[in-house]
C-alpha cells in the first residue's frame, strides 16, 4: 500500500551543514524538525575565531543564520534530542525521538541569565573545551540559539536558587525527559564530526604536558570572546608564548591508529591559526608547522599559503614529527623531528595539534537505528554519482558525516542534501506549513504621531541598575508620547497582549520599546505591532541593557540619565518613522541553467524534480561536457559511461526539460523573478524565454602544456590522454613518468587545480591493474590527495608506485636525447640526480577557467576571481549563490573539483534556486532606497558602488535616471551616501531620521 | 562644576560592530556611560554631512564603527566609509575643530572587548581634548560657521563626486583603463576640500551682506589675491555674483545655491 507522503524534514543535527539545509527547507515551503544532541545549535563553526582563506570573524558570518533559523516560522528546533527508532519508508517515516529534560521551561525562559550569575556551583565550559569555567546552569555561548538556559544536572547541587532568581519563573526542577514521535517524508543527517582524542597520540605529550593543546582549544584561545579575550597565552605559567610548533596530521593520514584517511581541513585551518596566533600576539612570536604534504588544495588556498610564507613569515617544515618532550622546569616543549634524513630536535613555548575529524561519537548506533550502512571508517557511506543519498532511500547526508571537509564543501553539500529531501516530497509543498495572516493595515497619514513606549526591566538585567520607574516618567514627558509603561519582560508572550491592547486603546501610531538589542528581538515586536493592524516599520528601539545597564553596572545614576537620553532620542526618531511597503514581485517558475555537462543536467534535473520549467543550453552539440573523458573512477564505485548515459537519457526523456544543443544565451535582461534571456542556436534561430533564476554551470578546461615538449612527442601526453589510451587499449609503455602541477601553483597561476593528483593515482593505479611490470613514478610538489582518496595513495605507493617529491628550485627536467626520453631529476632521501628513459611522459595538467566565463560573467553582471573562475557572493557560507540574487553557480565553473562535489553543488544551487520558483512572489524588505528623479543628474556613480547591481540606469526625457530594482536592493544605504545630488533617500534609515536621533540625544536635560 | 563628561555619538553598523557593542554587554565589560548610539545598518550609510552636523549640535567626538575589512554584510561599504572619513577629517582639520573628535574604527561581532577598549580610549581621548567649543551656552561662533561651511562644501557634487569615485579610479582605473595613484588622487582631494572649504566660506559670509574682497580676505586669513581666485570661480560656478561697486570696490554677494 503506498501510503501517504508527508511534507516536511527531519535534519539531524544542527551545525552549519544543518542549518542551511533547515534555511533552504522551510524557504522552499517545508516544514522542517531541526534536531541536536546538545542545548543549542551552531556547532563547531561556532566555537572558531576566524576562517580561511579571508580570516573572516566565524561569529559574525553565523550568527544571522543561527537567528533566521531560530526564527523561522516553519522550523521547528528540537534540543538535547536523539533518535530512538524509526518506521516507515521514504515519504512517511515516523521517528521516534527522546528530547532530555533541561529542568527550564523553554517557552518561559527568555535568556536573561540571572540564574547563571547567581548559580553558586561552577562547571567546566566544554564550549570554551575547559578552558575556564561556566555555571551549572548555563547557555553555551552568549550567542546561543535557541536561548535557553539549562541545568546541568551532573553538577547541580539543586540549592534552589536560580528557581528563587527567575522572574520568568522557567525553572522545573521535576522535568522528565520526553519522548517525541514525528511524521516526516524525508531525513538529512549533519551529525558533523568529532574532533580526535589526541590523548590516543601519546607521544605528543597532550594530556601530560600543560602547553600541548589541541587546534580546537587554540581556536578559543585566538577568540576574542574566549577564556584569555583572545591573547595568546600558555597554560602552564599564563606567559605569552615566542615560538609555537604546528603539528599537522594528528589522528589523521596515520594508519596505526586506523585512521588512514586524510581530514582535509587541517593544513588550511593550521596556517590560519599559525597566521591568526601572530596578529594576536603583541610581541614577537614565531611559528612552525610540521607537515607531510600541504594540502591547501581548495579555491585560492595556495594564494593564502603563499602569503602564509610570505607575508605573514609562518614557517614550513617537510616532516612527521617523531614526538614531542617537555622541560619539567620550564615546560618548554622538544619537538623531535627528522629533516633531510637527519634526527632533529627543537625548543617551543607552546605545541599546537591539528587533529583531525572522527566520525560522530555513538554513530553506530544512529546508523542502526536508521538502518544506514557505514564505510570503513564508520563515516557515511555514499558514491561517487549519489553523494547526497546514504544506503537508505530517503535518507540523506551532508557535511563532515559524509567524508572530512571544510565549511564551504560542507555548506554546498547541505544546500544539496535539501534538494534531494525536497525531491522525495516536492508534490508535499507547503502542506505542512502556513503562512501568517495580518489584519488590514491601518492608514495613519493623517493622524499626529501617538507614540507608547514600553521600557524592559529585564528581570533585574536593566531595573538592578536603571531607574526603569524614572525612565518612564520621563518618558511620558516627551513630545508625543501619550503612553508610557515598564514591563518585568517586555518580550514576554502576555506583554505581546498587552503592546496589542495599548495600540488600540491608545491609538497608538508609533511604538517604541527601551530593552535589549534589535539584532534578536526587532523582529518579534515588529509581528507584533503588525498583528496589531500598524505597519510593521512604525516600531523602532533602543537598547538600554547591553549597551547601558550591563556595561555601566557600578554608575547607576549615570546609567540611568543614558537611558533616558536614549529614550528620548529614540522617540525623536520613531516620530518621523513612516510605513514601508515591502514590494511583492512575482516570480515565473522557470529556470534556465547554462551549460549542460554533469553539474548543469544534474541542476536542471534537480530543478525539473521539484516541478520547474527548465531551459538546459549546452555550447557544444552534445550533452557531457568535461564528463564525457571521464572512462574509469578512482573509487570504483560507478561506471562513469553508464552514468553518463543514464544521466542524458534522464534529462532528455524529461518534459519539463527543454535542451538547446549547439546554443549560447546571448542576452539576459532582469532580475531575480524576472529574467528574459535569448538563447541563440548554431543555425542562427534565436529563442527568447522567460525565466526567474540562472545557474551558472560552464565546466572548465584541460590545460593544454607548454612545457615539457608537449605536443612536440606524441610520448608526452596529458592524463586525459592516457586515460583514453588505457580505456581504448592502447596503452604499452614499460616505463611511465607522471609530472604533477604542470600549468599550476606557477608565477602565472599560482593556485592548485585540485583533481590532479586524483587523476595521478587513479591512473597510476589503473596501469598497475593492467600492466603490473610497468615501473610508474610520480614527480609532485604535495600530493593532496585528500579524504578518504588517501587511501589510493597509500595503495598505489604499496603497489610500487613510486612518489618522488620536487620543488620549483628544482624542477625535473625533460629531453630528448637521440630520439630516446631522458629525464632528470632531484631524488630528495638519496640525495641524488636521478636519470630514467621512459617511455611515457604524463603530464598532470592543470584544469583551467572556461575561457567562454568573462563573456558570461559581463552578460550576468557577475564577478570572476583572478584566476577567471566564477567568484560566489561568500566563499564560505554562499558557496553557490552570486552576491546578485536570482543568480547561482556550481561545478568547475567555481574551481576545479571531483564529480561528487560538482553533484553535491549541482544540487545545491538547485536547493537555492528553489527557494525563489516555490513562491509565486517573493517579498523584499521594505527599507530600501528611493531615487529623486528631479534630483537625478545620471552620474552613475551609484550604479557603481551597489554590491548587488540593484541600480539601473533609464532614460527618461532623453536623459539617464538611476533607477531602483527594489527587489535586489538589500537597503545599505552606499548609493545615498555618495550621491552627488542627494538624490537617494534609503527608507528607515533617512538623513532627517538619523540626525533627529543624534539632536535629541546631545541636547542638555535640565534636572 | 564636576568632571568634564563628554557627550559621544556612536554610529554602529548593525551586524559587526553593534553586534560587538551587544557582545561586550552579554560579557559586562564596563566601559564610560558617556556614548550614545546610533544603529545604522552599514557604515557606509554615514553621509559626510552627518558628521558635520552632528559637530555642529556641539557633540564632544563621533566614533564611527564598521566591520573589519572584508567582514562587511553589504560587501564594501566599510571601505566605501574610510574614504568618507578621510575626506571629512581633511575638512574638518579646515574649521578648527579637531580632527581626532572623529574616529573610524573596526569592531567585529567577536570583540566585545575591543569595542569596550575603543570607546574607553575614545572617551579618555575627548576628555583629554576637551569639551568641543561648540557645546555648552557659548559656541564658538567662527567654528560654527567654518563647521556650516564644510557641511555646505560636503554637500556639494564636486567633492562628493570625488569621494564616489575614490575608489574606482584608485584601484579599478579610470576611463582610460588607468589607475590614478593613491597620492595623486589624495592630494587633488586636498586641494579640492580646501578650495570648496573656502568658497562656502565664502559664500556663507557673503550671504547676508555684499562684501568686498579685502574684507572677505581678512575674515578668511587669506591674501586678497587668492581670494579673489575663488570669487573668480565662484562666480563660474554661479555661487556668487557682483551687488554694488562702492567707490573702486566691488561687493559680491552670494547667489542660492541648488
Amino acid at each position: 500500500m503506498a501510503s501517504k507522503k508527508i511534507g516536511a524534514v527531519l535534519v539531524v543535527g544542527g551545525g552549519v551543514a544543518g542549518i542551511q539545509a533547515s534555511l533552504d527547507l522551510a524557504d522552499s515551503g517545508f516544514k522542517v524538525y531541526l534536531i541536536d544532541q546538545g542545548p543549542s545549535i551552531g556547532g563547531v563553526m561556532a566555537q572558531l575565531d576566524k576562517t580561511f582563506p579571508t580570516n573572516d570573524c566565524s561569529m559574525c558570518i553565523l550568527s544571522p543564520k543561527l537567528v533566521a533559523t531560530g526564527r523561522h516560522p516553519n522550523i521547528t528546533i528540537l534540543t538535547n534530542t536523539e533518535i530512538t527508532g524509526l518506521n516507515g519508508e521514504a515519504g512517511n517515516f515516523e521517528v521516534k525521538l527522546r528530547k532530555k529534560s533541561r529542568y527550564i521551561i523553554e517557552d518561559k525562559c527568555n535568556g536573561c541569565g540571572l540564574c547563571a550569575q547567581k548559580c553558586p556551583i561552577e562547571a567546566v565550559d566544554t564550549f570554551n573545551e575547559g578552558l575556564d569555567n561556566r555555571s551549572a546552569i548555563y547557555v553555551e555561548y552568549p550567542q546561543a540559539v535557541p536561548l535557553k538556559f539549562m541545568i546541568d544536572r551532573e553538577k547541580c547541587i539543586g540549592c534552589g536558587t536560580c528557581q528563587e532568581i527567575c522572574k520568568a519563573n522557567a525553572i522545573e526542577y521535576d522535568q522528565k525527559d520526553s519522548e517525541v514521535a514525528l511524521k516526516v517524508g524525508s531525513i538529512i543527517l549533519a551529525p558533523g564530526f568529532e574532533p580526535f582524542d589526541a590523548r590516543l597520540k601519546s607521544e605528543y605529550g597532550y594530556g601530560r604536558f600543560p602547553n600541548v593543546m589541541t587546534s580546537i582549544e587554540f581556536e578559543r584561545i585566538l577568540s576574542a570572546s574566549g577564556p584569555y579575550g583572545g591573547l595568546v597565552l600558555r597554560l602552564s605559567d599564563g606567559e605569552i608564548p615566542k615560538k609555537i610548533a604546528f603539528i599537522q596530521c594528528v589522528g589523521s593520514r596515520d594508519f596505526q591508529l586506523g585512521n588512514n584517511y586524510c581530514s582535509a581541513a587541517c593544513c588550511m585551518y593550521g596556517m590560519k591559526e599559525a597566521v591568526i596566533a601572530k596578529e594576536h600576539t603583541p610581541t614577537k612570536l614565531d611559528a612552525k608547522i610540521f607537515y607531510m604534504d600541504m594540502r591547501s588544495y581548495g579555491k585560492e588556498f595556495d594564494a593564502y599559503y603563499e602569503r602564509a610564507q610570505g607575508e605573514w613569515g609562518i614557517q614550513f617544515v617537510r616532516s612527521r614529527v617523531a614526538g614531542v618532550t617537555e622541560d619539567p622546569k620550564t615546560n618548554n616543549l622538544f619537538v623531535h623531528y627528522v629533516e633531510d634524513e637527519t634526527p632533529k630536535t627543537e625548543e617551543f613555548d607552546m605545541v599546537v595539534l591539528s587533529i583531525g575529524m572522527q566520525p560522530p561519537k555513538n554513530i553506530e548506533t544512529l546508523a542502526k537505528n536508521l538502518g544506514i550502512k557505514l564505510n570503513n571508517y564508520k563515516f557515511c557511506e555514499t558514491a561517487t554519482f549519489s553523494p547526497m543519498e546514504t544506503s537508505k532511500p530517503g535518507i540523506f547526508v551532508c557535511g563532515a558525516f559524509s567524508a572530512p571537509k571544510d565549511i564551504p564543501e560542507s555548506v554546498a553539500q547541505a544546500s544539496g542534501a535539501a534538494a534531494k529531501a525536497m525531491s522525495v516530497i516536492a508534490s508535499e509543498r507547503g502542506t505542512q506549513v502556513t503562512a501568517k495572516e495580518y489584519p488590514p493595515e491601518r492608514d495613519v497619514s493623517r493622524e499626529e504621531p501617538r507614540i507608547g513606549v514600553f521600557v524592559c526591566h529585564c528581570g533585574i538585567n536593566i531595573g538592578g541598575v536603571v531607574k526603569v520607574p524614572e525612565v518612564v516618567e520621563y518618558a511620558k514627558t516627551l513630545p508625543n508620547v501619550v503612553y508610557a509603561d515598564a514591563n518585568v519582560y517586555t518580550c514576554s508572550q502576555d506583554t505581546q497582549k498587552l503592546i496589542r491592547e495599548k495600540i488600540q486603546q491608545h491609538k497608538l501610531n508609533r511604538v517604541v520599546v527601551a530593552s535589549c538589542t534589535p539584532r534578536t528581538h526587532e523582529p518579534l515586536f515588529k509581528e507584533t505591532v503588525q498583528e496589531a493592524g500598524l505597519n510593521p516599520y512604525l516600531f523602532e528601539m533602543t537598547n538600554i541593557r547591553d549597551q547601558c545597564s550591563w556595561v555601566h553596572m557600578h554608575e547607576p545614576e549615570k546609567a540611568t540619565e543614558k537611558a533616558k537620553d536614549l529614550v528620548r532620542s529614540i522617540v525623536a526618531k520613531a516620530k518621523l518613522l513612516k510605513p514601508l511597503k515591502k514590494p511583492l514581485i512575482n516570480v515565473t517558475p522557470v529556470g534556465l541553467v547554462i551549460g549542460g555537462g554533469v553539474s548543469g543536467m544534474t541542476a536542471a534535473l534537480e530543478l525539473a524534480k521539484q516541478g520547474f520549467e527548465v531551459h538546459l543550453v549546452e555550447k557544444e552539440k552534445e550533452l557531457g561536457g568535461h564528463l564525457r573523458t571521464i572512462r574509469y573512477l578512482l573509487e570504483k564505485d560507478d561506471d562513469p559511461k553508464e552514468e553518463l548515459n543514464a544521466l542524458i537519457k534522464a534529462v532528455t526523456e524529461n518534459d519539463k526539460i527543454h535542451v538547446y544543443l549547439g546554443a549560447e544565451v546571448v542576452d539576459v535582461y532582469g532580475f531575480v523573478g524576472n529574467f528574459k534571456s535569448k538563447i541563440r542556436q548554431q543555425n542562427g534561430r534565436e529563442t527568447e524565454i522567460e525565466h526567474g533564476i540562472v545557474i551558472v554551470a560552464t565546466g572548465a578546461v584541460e590545460y593544454k602544456p607548454t612545457e615539457y615538449l608537449y605536443g612536440k612527442d606524441p610520448r608526452i601526453v596529458t592524463q586525459h590522454d592516457l586515460e583514453e589510451q588505457i580505456a581504448e587499449g592502447a596503452f604499452k609503455a614499460k616505463n611511465v613518468l607522471m609530472i604533477q602541477c604542470v600549468g599550476a601553483r606557477t608565477n602565472e597561476r599560482p593556485n592548485c587545480a585540485r583533481i590532479c593528483c586524483g587523476q595521478a593515482i587513479k591512473n597510476a593505479l589503473k596501469i598497475k591493474e593492467i600492466s603490473p611490470e610497468t615501473e610508474v613514478y610520480i614527480l609532485y610538489k604535495d600530493m593532496r590527495a585528500y579524504g578518504f582518496k588517501e587511501d589510493y595513495y597509500r595503495e598505489a605507493a604499496t603497489q610500487g608506485v613510486m612518489f618522488v617529491n620536487y620543488e620549483d628550485e628544482r624542477k625535473p627536467q625533460l629531453a630528448n636525447d637521440n630520439g630516446g626520453l631522458k629525464m632528470t631529476f632531484w631524488e630528495p632521501v638519496i640525495k641524488e640526480e636521478i636519470e630514467i628513459e621512459p617511455d611515457l611522459v604524463v603530464l598532470s595538467a592543470a584544469t583551467i577557467p572556461n575561457p567562454d566565463n568573462k563573456r558570461v560573467a559581463e552578460m550576468l553582471k557577475v564577478p570572476l576571481t583572478k584566476d577567471g573562475f566564477f567568484l560566489e557572493a561568500h566563499m564560505k557560507l554562499r558557496p553557490v549563490d552570486f552576491a546578485t540574487d536570482g543568480v547561482f553557480l556550481c561545478g568547475m565553473a567555481h574551481w576545479p573539483k571531483y564529480i561528487d562535489e560538482s553533484i553535491a553543488q549541482a544540487c545545491a544551487a538547485a536547493a537555492r534556486a528553489t527557494t525563489i520558483l516555490s513562491k509565486p512572489t517573493l517579498e523584499m524588505e521594505g527599507i530600501v532606497a528611493n531615487v529623486n528623479e528631479d534630483l537625478c543628474s545620471g552620474c552613475r556613480i551609484c550604479e557603481y558602488l551597489c554590491p548587488y547591481n540593484a541600480i539601473e540606469m533609464k532614460e527618461k526625457d532623453g536623459k539617464p535616471i538611476a533607477h531602483v530594482i527594489e527587489a535586489l536592493c538589500k537597503g545599505c544605504g552606499a548609493c545615498g551616501t555618495a550621491c552627488p545630488t542627494k538624490a537617494i533617500i534609503m527608507g528607515h534609515f533617512t538623513t532627517e531620521e538619523i540626525l533627529a536621533q543624534v539632536k535629541a540625544a546631545l541636547i542638555e536635560v535640565k534636572t | 562644576m564636576g568632571e568634564f563628561e563628554p557627550k559621544i555619538i556612536g554610529f554602529l553598523c548593525n551586524w559587526c560592530s553593534y553586534a560587538g557593542a551587544d557582545l561586550a554587554g552579554v560579557s559586562r565589560i564596563q566601559y564610560p556611560p558617556n556614548i550614545r548610539i546610533v544603529r545604522v545598518m552599514c557604515s557606509g550609510r554615514i553621509d559626510p554631512i552627518i558628521p558635520l552636523e552632528v559637530f555642529m549640535r556641539g557633540a564632544d567626538g563621533i566614533l564611527v564603527l564598521g566591520c573589519h575589512p572584508g567582514d562587511c554584510h553589504y560587501v564594501e561599504g566599510n571601505l566605501y566609509e574610510e574614504r568618507k572619513i578621510k575626506m571629512l577629517k581633511m575638512l574638518i582639520a579646515l574649521t578648527g575643530l579637531e580632527p581626532e573628535r572623529l574616529k573610524l574604527e573596526w569592531v567585529s561581532a567577536s570583540e566585545g572587548q575591543r569595542f569596550a577598549q575603543v570607546v574607553t580610549e575614545f572617551t579618555e581621548q575627548i576628555k583629554k581634548l576637551g569639551r568641543s567649543p561648540l557645546s555648552g551656552e557659548k559656541p564658538n561662533q567662527k567654528i560654527f560657521e567654518n563647521l556650516q561651511a564644510a557641511k555646505n562644501a560636503a554637500s556639494d557634487f564636486r567633492l562628493r563626486v570625488l569621494v564616489g569615485r575614490e575608489r574606482e579610479l584608485t584601484e579599478k582605473g579610470n576611463v582610460y583603463e588607468e589607475k590614478v595613484s593613491q597620492e595623486e588622487f589624495d592630494s587633488l582631494l586636498g586641494e579640492v576640500v580646501e578650495a570648496e572649504f573656502i568658497r562656502h566660506k565664502i559664500h556663507l559670509l557673503t550671504k547676508t551682506k555684499p562684501l568686498s574682497v579685502k574684507a572677505l580676505a581678512e575674515a578668511v586669513e587669506m591674501k586678497p589675491g587668492a581670494v579673489l581666485r575663488q570669487i573668480v570661480e565662484m562666480r563660474r560656478r554661479n555661487m556668487i555674483a557682483l551687488d554694488h561697486v562702492e567707490g573702486t570696490t566691488p561687493f559680491y554677494k552670494a547667489l542660492e545655491v541648488g
